[in-house]
């Protein structure tokens, strides 16, 4: 992970660590602040507990989003002071849902900016001019078009990938393959190396090809505090328990220094916790194979 | 409130499911009229069948069990734009007299004075759901006559109809309170009182809505939720009190 970040994620670049809800690598995210990036443009749809952690840790200069909040917890509270207070100051360019995904799907189709019927009567186009429109040349409707976002480099995290990085991954899905396809760099994270041979057996669940990845890490339990479909858990405590650490940000303070900067890497970290283990591991609940054969 | 919101929707519809109260009236319409409702969250679980109740929409229990899991392109593209969501249910720090609703910013954008966390799939699902739900406590702060922004748009905004604006969907046509039931006028566009709980008076409700509300000839009588709407709420979905609080 060290040197995978020191060389692919440098100060100043548009940085995406996708993953709805699911597969979102924190380990990554820990390992950035480590080594103390700054000037970032975090893309996130959500910036989750993730980007929450990494503005407090004062890693970001713009955030590029569509909804900010800690389900069912409360508030992303360093973002929160950011952009309500200044502390520290950050750009925000904001879409919704659906626009994010739009400016992905745009970026890894190589197109300039992608059409969707969406915004009209609303004020996000106000604060933010780069929702733009443009008549239909063939029906002369009226669409929003946002533009394409291709990040200088995107972080997968998968549950599984063979060495050349082909990766394969099932559960929520997320942006994640168009992130990486938009993206100029893509660096994969796994729980668990496999053989090719795993790989090929069933190709439809590869959803990143190794030939657009430039470097594989192995990372067991990369997600927490996210998750991964068939190994662990969403640790809700955990993203419920965030709620009062980013509302003080002593709190935060503390929090980082004993769990980020406290630890080595992410086998650290986990040695640290050892009750995680026990609590999110994941039961079985197999799907029988399919018959590739011809 | 969340009893009364189930009951709105029809047993096979296909629902858009935001996460807190949404979330919970759908589960318990499925466990209770609607057992064929197909659940649709925007995280690209579709036909989720939930154990657990759902902290969050990516929760890892809405893919066991799922019908299908897609990508979040297909969800927007093929499922909501392309007309497919039957019900879209949403809530917000702020709704105004004609179902618009605020869910970024108190104040001024450029400084406001609360940041909320923004859009997310709130702003399409109103425009392109066949119909939406939105489910909100009542209060002069949520209730403003006019939002401080709009995310997601009701049925006029900016002088104009929703027709007018071009949105395909009917919009929000109801609003689902703690203290009665507001539906929107077809023709204005405006919220007006058509239900109410019998513990509520009209003069409690007037006093909760920013704008001089109009009350339908009929006010309907909301009837309270029943033992097992309550049982199911109360011990089953949502044991831990993480989204319902007094009013069920």
């Amino acid at each position: 992970m060290r040197d995978a970040i020191a060389r692919h994620v440098r100060d100043g670049d548009t940085v995406v660590i996708e993953g709805f809800t699911h597969l979102i690598c924190f380990a990554a995210a820990h390992e950035i602040i480590r080594q103390k990036r700054r000037d970032l443009t975090l893309a996130r749809l959500t910036p989750d507990l993730i980007y929450d952690q990494m503005i407090a840790a004062g890693c970001a200069r713009k955030l590029v989003f569509s909804w900010a909040g800690n389900p069912g917890a409360g508030s992303l509270h360093a973002f929160r002071r950011a952009v309500e207070k200044g502390t520290p100051a950050l750009e925000l360019e904001e879409y919704s849902h659906f626009g994010m995904v739009a400016r992905f799907c745009a970026g890894a189709a190589r197109l300039p900016f992608w059409p969707l019927r969406d915004y009209m009567g609303t004020d996000l186009p106000v604060a933010n001019p780069r929702i733009k429109s443009v008549n239909c040349p063939y029906t002369g409707e009226t669409l929003a078009t946002v533009p394409a976002l291709n990040p200088d480099v995107t972080i997968v995290h998968a549950q599984r990938c063979d060495a050349d990085g082909n990766a394969q991954i099932w559960g929520l899905l997320g942006v994640q393959r168009e992130a990486a396809f938009a993206s100029e760099r893509v660096i994969v994270v796994a729980e668990e190396l496999v053989d090719a041979s795993v790989v090929r057996a069933d190709p439809n669940r590869t959803i990143i090809p190794g030939m657009i990845v430039n470097a594989v890490v192995i990372e067991p339990w990369g997600a927490h505090p996210s998750y991964a479909q068939g190994y662990y858990d969403r640790d809700n405590d955990f993203y419920i328990g965030w709620e009062p650490i980013s509302r003080d940000p002593a709190a935060t303070d503390a929090y980082l220094r004993e769990f980020v900067f406290g630890v080595r890497d992410r086998a650290e970290y986990m040695a640290k916790q050892p009750e995680l283990s026990a609590r999110l591991k994941a039961r079985r609940q197999m799907a029988a194979g399919v018959n590739y054969g011809y | 409130m969340t009893a009364v919101a189930a009951r709105e929707l029809r047993d096979g519809e296909v629902v858009f499911v935001g996460i807190g109260l949404p979330n919970l009236a759908c589960n318990l319409a499925r466990a209770t009229h609607a057992p064929n409702l197909v659940l649709i969250y925007e995280s690209g679980a579709v036909g989720a069948v939930p154990e657990r109740l759902p902290v969050s929409i990516g929760d890892p229990a809405l893919v066991t069990g799922a019908l299908m899991v897609c990508g979040m392109a297909d969800v927007f593209q093929y499922f909501l734009q392309n007309g497919r969501i039957e019900v879209g249910f949403l809530g917000g720090a702020q709704v105004d007299r004609y179902g618009n609703i605020n869910t970024t910013v108190i104040g001024d954008y450029a400084a406001p004075k609360v940041r909320l966390p923004g859009s997310g799939g709130a702003a399409e699902i109103a425009i392109h759901a066949r119909r939406t739900l939105i489910i909100t406590r009542a209060s002069k702060r949520v209730l403003p006559e006019r939002v401080d922004f709009i995310t997601s748009p009701g049925q006029r905004a900016k002088g104009k109809s929703r027709r007018e604006l071009g949105m395909p969907g009917a919009g929000p046509v109801k609003i689902i309170t703690d203290l009665g039931v507001l539906e929107a006028n077809a023709e204005s566009g405006e919220m007006e009182l058509a239900a109410l709980y019998p513990s509520v008076t009209l003069d409690a409700m007037r006093a909760a809505v920013g704008w001089p509300l109009v009350a339908r000839a009929t006010i309907a009588a909301l009837a309270a939720p029943a033992a097992r709407e309550l049982t199911l709420l109360r011990d089953v979905l949502d044991p831990h009190r993480r989204y319902l609080s007094g009013a069920a």
